[in-house]
């Protein structure tokens, strides 16, 4: 074998041609691709793979070492979990989109410079949002412009930071950054974005839970995971991402104790959980970077299997609205038993997957002496209970009973939430091989009886807590409702703002004499000749057309840079 | 309902039921914290029965807390549709 050809290439080609397969074969091609790849990432050999000189640069399209082999494993895994679970799904543009998005995740985790990252990270975007537009409402169809918009700003940053980085006398080399100029900066809010930092999080809870019941299960674990590894290669040790990521905890659990649609209760925990990993990155230290990568690892497998749990659910019973649900355990027992699997691994109970990586973020914080974040990162550790380990399980599968009698989710399904669940029982309770795949030799005790006692406390009596005030009538019901997030500035202020605008504007113009009447009446013909029915830029919608023309722009830019 | 009470969790009673034995459960667990000998980074988290308070009372105030921020930021499900 050839260690120069790009892993990602098998599953984006295999992508590409697999609506060319007839029915059986597809299946067998969808399931058998990760399997290829993750044999060939094992093969590989560590160092720098298909250097290319390319305009006094050197590009790196192959860099295997332990944090990015961690990462494409990760990624194959989920790959992989993600075809059993969508087996059933006749509709091959999503099967294909699936896995290009998997190939291109898996191509910019392997990306040794700034430009092969950059093509894989574009890619990432406008392959994924093809899941969301896959359910084929008006509705996703929005949400997926909204989402596609802000990844591709994403990328933007990230090449426009790329360029200031250039100038500044650095390379094309994809490592360690020092947040010292623009450049850096730039690169820094690129990967931001993808790791929902405060502010620019809400593409994720506003997009994510528009997706179809299997797609929902496929972005859950790339994109942010990309950014977290990112971040990790990039900017590990960087003081402020310890704020940053505190925050990340925090505000999610408020929202997600109130949000009646339980895929978005979850696309809130997911934020919450990468606030948990960006704090270790910025502590920066082995123990951190080990636990934020190991906890990276176990949430794209008990995050996929919550996600599963509900897609199944949004599949039999039609809907995911809290208020709707309730008794479902009758009509989907083996659904809820792996929804509480998922439940009790991102709650971190002893012997489930985040008790082993979670715990050593915290001892981490704990040993650089950080009281105050470790308190708050311990009350965001009750928050997941509340929200992933007990609102979820509880409101879909017990509660009021709704009255919904359906079946048990299909035998794919089923057997794709048995291997996570598997998954994540296995890494609680033998953590030592996933600490074996660790960037960084693992000096960390997870078992002892301090820890399991205090773990183990603090989740029954925050269990107590929910139990009571459900008890007691203080806990708020579920409505029928959305909550103002972020989102709100740009899909209703900005919205209004552009309207109230555009009003002035005309206002103004029809005040105006007649020579700014022709003029702006010159301007409207030409709006028109390039927007209007027959427009060249009327052709796709004007948002889109937007991106398309800034990242035309954008390219042209970088090739004359060059030039 | 077709299939009436034979699921156990049906029963109030039985809920109760798992509902005190959880409270016998987090008892049990701070009592164990007298026999267990915990090395805390903090001097704070070393106290009797931390964790569980802290569970607790965060809970509480965490739902509280969300409750109130439902007055603020709940709107109609349509809201962006009209």
């Amino acid at each position: 074998m050839s260690a120069d050809f790009p892993v990602a290439l098998i599953l984006i080609a295999g992508g590409l041609l697999l609506p060319l397969l007839p029915g059986r074969l597809r299946a067998a091609a969808l399931l058998l691709l990760p399997v290829a790849a993750f044999a060939w990432l094992i093969a590989l050999p560590h160092g720098e793979h298909a250097r290319i000189e390319w305009l006094g640069q050197t590009l790196v399209l192959v860099r295997v070492d332990r944090l990015s082999l961690l990462f494409g494993y990760a990624f194959l895994i989920a790959a992989f979990l993600n075809a059993i679970f969508s087996l059933h799904v006749k509709d091959a543009a999503q099967h294909s989109a699936g896995l290009v998005y998997a190939g291109s995740a898996l191509g910019a985790v392997f990306a040794g410079d700034l430009l092969t990252l950059f093509i894989y990270w574009e890619l990432t975007a406008v392959s994924s949002v093809l899941l969301i537009w896959a359910t084929r409402t008006e509705r996703a169809y929005r949400a997926g412009m909204r989402y596609v918009i802000v990844q591709l700003a994403s990328g933007m940053l990230l090449i426009a930071g790329t360029l200031l980085h250039l100038m500044q006398g650095g390379s094309l080399h994809f490592g360690q950054f020092r947040l010292d100029g623009a450049g850096s900066w730039l690169i820094f809010a690129g990967f931001g974005i993808k790791c929902s930092f405060p502010l620019l999080h809400n593409w994720l809870q506003d997009a994510y839970p528009e997706a179809t019941a299997t797609g929902m299960v496929v972005l859950s674990a790339f994109t942010t995971k990309l950014g977290i590894y990112a971040l990790a290669r990039g900017f590990a040790g960087a003081e402020i991402l310890v704020w940053i990521g505190t925050v990340m905890t925090l505000f999610p659990i408020f929202y997600a104790v109130i949000e009646n649609d339980l895929r978005r209760v979850l696309a809130y925990s997911v934020t919450n959980q990468l606030g948990f990993m960006v704090v270790g990155i910025g502590i920066g230290t082995e123990l951190a970077v080990n636990g934020a990568v190991a906890h990276a690892f176990a949430d794209i497998l008990f995050k996929a299997l919550l996600l599963m749990s509900m897609g199944a659910v949004l599949l039999r019973a039609g809907t995911v609205k809290g208020s709707e649900l309730g008794g479902l355990y009758k009509s989907m027992p083996w659904t809820a038993g792996f929804c509480i699997v998922g439940a009790a691994s991102i709650s971190a109970f002893p012997l489930f997957s985040a008790f082993v990586t979670k715990s050593m973020i915290m001892a981490a914080v704990a040993v650089e002496g950080h009281a105050f974040i470790w308190l708050l990162l311990l009350f965001a550790s009750a928050g997941v209970l509340e929200h992933a380990g007990i609102k979820i399980p509880y409101f879909a599968f017990f509660a009021h009973d709704s009255g919904i009698r359906c079946q048990e989710a299909p035998p794919n399904m089923l057997a794709a939430m048995a291997l996570a669940s598997l998954l994540c029982v296995g890494i609680g309770v033998f953590p030592a091989a996933l600490y074996a795949v660790l960037p960084y030799p693992v000096d960390y005790v997870p078992y002892t009886a301090a820890h399991v006692l205090t773990q183990t406390q603090l989740l029954v009596f925050a269990v107590l807590g929910v139990f009571y005030l459900m008890r007691s009538g203080i806990y708020p019901p579920e409505l029928n409702s959305v909550n103002l997030d972020f989102d709100w500035i740009y899909r209703r202020l900005g919205r209004d703002l552009a309207w109230t605008s555009a009003a002035t504007v005309s206002r103004w113009l029809a005040g105006t004499g007649r020579a700014a009447e022709s003029a702006a009446g010159g301007v409207i013909t030409a709006l028109r000749r390039h927007h209007g029915p027959d427009g060249a830029l009327a052709r796709t919608p004007p948002t889109g057309s937007m991106a398309l023309w800034v990242m035309v722009l954008l390219l042209a830019y970088l090739l004359f840079y060059y030039l | 309902m077709p299939d009436g009470n034979k699921y156990w969790l049906d029963r109030p009673e039985n809920v109760a039921r798992l509902y005190r034995g959880l409270w016998a459960l987090g008892a049990a667990l701070v009592l164990t914290d007298l026999v267990v000998h915990r090395h805390e980074d903090f001097g704070f988290a070393g106290w009797f029965g931390f964790h569980g308070v802290y569970g607790f009372v965060g809970i509480v105030v965490l739902v509280l807390a969300a409750k109130a921020l439902r007055r603020a930021v709940m709107r109609a499900e349509d809201y962006y549709e009209r």
